[in-house]
């Protein structure tokens, strides 16, 4: 309507100075206000060059290392980077976290799985509770108290299970046991599978949580049964939660360093057999070789480092492209 | 069997097939239980694990072949399935005990006033005595200044999200915080490393270990008190807003209060999870038998590396051994605890939200 039209006998409106639509135009602009949004933008950026920032170290300390390196950095099975020449591969490391990763992944997802179901759709309500709160607080145990666990009880445990492979898929070679104590990658994963079991459980748990009501009663009305309801409406929305819950699992469990360096016995060499020692993974190798490491070595160990790094962004950058489409969940929180 | 005949004589407009009773199950698992102890006796089997996988099995089969032939094979899947939830349950559940179990067991052992109240200095690992109290020092300084460090830092990016981000810039942000959860600690560690006591020539520190430590906890400040700012309803900000009050003053003293025990929770528990951090400090701190109460030069002892330390010279027995777990235990305590008062505070400060 228009003001003219309204009423003629109200005073006519005051005209803005040029100044003040200046000022209107550009919108909040007080000193406080462009402080406050600089000092917030900042700290976003900041984050931006720090990631920026570990990547470029760690390339400058590595380059050095790589550069000296006469063998090859990704096919050899030498680490003796104080040697004249240096010669230093990570091609052991490798094996040795990608197999104990596969290994965690392998236990730790149908279980992790299972329990998100049992706390949503099985357990009473109030026990569902409970045991999601226990969860969560197991998520929170450092990784050396699983270390110290790992050393005393579950390493002993696991003979029994080690001679049972041996006696009975001992044939394939992957499964052969010489006897030694069972700290072997085998030991490693299954150790890495309980400690992201947690993580797992709390993301898929979120997501099964917010799975439709409606589909759910929709498919209980056609005669469905608990199992086929979960079947038919809860994993297939669940679907990319789960995934996106695995692989950050699986970027725990591929940086985890301490728990592996207490009880991994490490020798830098491939071994068919899980069973028997052998192999080692990125981080424990950091961890165990740093202390006596030569100012070499210590750029070698960095890296060593900078490849755990790409490969844990790449995996984590998946999970999130994954998670990303539906936003409402996250693992930062869990 | 009595069932199945009974309901083929029921009228066919019947809607529901016959049912095992309630007791079905129990009755099932009590007989796979007895069954399995009887085989494992039998065969002289004595672990305790394999009489438990025998009955585990034996009542999953057991249910399975009884209700596909009473109530179909529908119904069968489904107890297998709820079944299979449970053993998955039950697995995960004894590990996880056992942890706890073990450390408290352990722990008590040597735990007491004067562990908590002396240091190591002059003390032999073969020796009983000494205690965690530069360890305890060493932790509470260098979690400290990571959090004086994360916290601004994090609040704010957070802030730049939820109030004022919009934009390519502010896609980023989210993606790395998000990608940055995920940096193995050691990798924080390295980075700190190279750039700190490499490149500018700095010793081993506690300041150098915070850095590491802030790094891990930036992205779950950012996260938890993204989550909470976008809880405080905007008709609070609106109304706010319309009263003439500038924005950052609407942020600082109506949004910030309304969220603020979320924030505090996140942040909480964010400490928690760096306090247990072990391989930064191995890195950058190093460890010290003696007290050090200085973060900012020479090695400063921290309670992961004290039970790192008494774990390695130990050879998993004697006084060491006993300390290592007696420090589990207090670490264990003291993340457990943050983690109650910040759940706590949750549940107090709530933002009403209506729902």
């Amino acid at each position: 309507m228009d003001i003219s039209t309204q009423n003629p006998t109200s005073p006519p409106t005051p005209q803005p100075t040029e100044a003040e639509a200046k000022r209107a135009a550009r919108g909040a602009t007080r000193p406080g206000d462009r402080i406050f949004v600089g000092l917030s933008r900042g700290s976003g950026i900041f984050v931006l060059v720090l990631m920026g920032a570990i990547a470029a170290f760690l390339t400058y300390r590595a380059s050095i290392a790589i550069s000296k390196d006469e063998a090859n950095f990704f096919t050899s099975f030498d680490w003796n980077p104080a040697g004249v020449p240096p010669e230093f591969g990570i091609a052991v490391l490798a094996f040795g976290t990608v197999v104990s990763s596969i290994i965690a992944m392998a236990i730790a997802v149908p279980i992790a799985v299972g329990i998100a179901l049992f706390i949503t759709h099985y357990a009473p309500r109030k026990l569902g509770g409970t045991i999601a709160f226990v969860v969560d607080l197991l998520a929170a145990v450092p990784s050396i108290v699983y270390g110290l666990w790992g050393v005393l009880v579950l390493v002993p445990h696991l003979n029994g299970l080690y001679g049972w492979l041996d006696t009975y898929l001992g044939w394939t070679g992957v499964f052969e046991w010489s006897g030694g104590p069972a700290r072997s990658l085998l030991a490693v994963g299954i150790l890495l599978a309980i400690m992201i079991l947690p993580i797992i459980t709390n993301v898929s748990r979120e997501v099964f949580r917010q799975v439709p009501r409606m589909h759910e009663e929709a498919a209980l009305a056609l005669g469905a049964t608990r199992w086929e309801v979960i079947r038919m409406s809860v994993l297939p929305f669940g679907r990319s939660g789960i995934i996106s819950a695995s692989m950050l699992g699986l970027g725990r469990a591929l940086g985890e360093t301490m728990a592996v360096a207490m009880v991994l016995s490490p020798t830098f060499d491939i071994n068919a057999s899980l069973l028997d020692a052998g192999g080692g993974t990125f981080a424990q190798n950091i961890a165990s070789k740093f202390n006596e490491a030569s100012p070499m070595g210590r750029d070698a160990l960095i890296a060593s480092g900078l490849v755990l790094f790409v490969i844990t962004l790449l995996v984590n950058g998946a999970a999130r492209m994954i998670i990303s489409r539906r936003k409402e969940y996250s693992g930062a929180n869990a | 069997m009595s069932n199945a005949s009974l309901t083929d004589q029921r009228p066919p407009s019947s809607l529901r097939g016959a049912t095992l009773p309630k007791w079905f199950a129990w009755a099932v698992a009590a007989g796979a239980v007895l069954l399995g102890l009887g085989i494992s006796f039998a065969a002289g089997l004595d672990s305790s694990i394999q009489w438990a996988l025998i009955a585990a099995v034996l009542f999953v089969a057991g249910s399975y072949g009884i209700s596909a032939k009473v109530e179909g094979r529908r119904q069968a899947k489904d107890r297998t399935a709820t079944s299979l939830v449970w053993v998955a349950f039950l697995l995960a559940i004894i590990p996880l005990a056992s942890l706890i179990w073990t450390t408290v067991k352990r722990g008590v052992k040597v735990l007491d006033g004067y562990f908590l109240t002396h240091s190591m200095g002059y003390v032999r690992d073969t020796e009983p005595g000494g205690g965690i109290y530069h360890a305890i020092l060493g932790t509470l300084e260098q979690v400290g200044i990571a959090t004086v460090i994360a916290v601004p830092i994090g609040v704010l990016t957070a802030i730049y999200l939820v109030e004022y981000g919009r934009g390519k810039l502010a896609k980023a942000v989210t993606f790395f915080v998000d990608v940055m959860t995920g940096i193995p600690s050691i990798v924080a560690g390295l980075f700190i490393l190279s750039l700190w006591i490499l490149i500018l020539d700095m010793g081993y520190s506690g300041f150098a270990g915070s850095m590491a430590l802030a790094i891990l906890m930036i992205p779950v400040v950012v996260r938890s008190t993204e989550e909470m700012l976008k809880l405080v309803p905007n008709e609070l900000r609106e109304a706010s807003l319309a009263l003439g009050v500038p924005k950052w003053r609407t942020i600082i003293k109506v949004v910030l209060p309304t969220s603020i025990g979320g924030i505090t929770t996140g942040i909480m528990l964010a400490i928690a999870r760096i306090a247990g951090e072990t391989a930064p400090v191995l890195l950058l701190v190093w460890v010290t038998n003696l007290i050090n109460a200085n973060p900012f030069k020479d090695p400063q002892a921290s309670l992961p590396m004290y039970i790192y330390l008494q774990f390695i010279n130990s050879g998993g027995q004697g006084a060491a051994y006993d300390r290592a777990w007696a420090a589990a235990l207090t670490l264990i305590a003291f993340i457990m605890i943050l983690n109650l008062v910040a759940r706590g505070i949750a549940r107090w400060k709530a933002p009403k939200t209506g729902r």
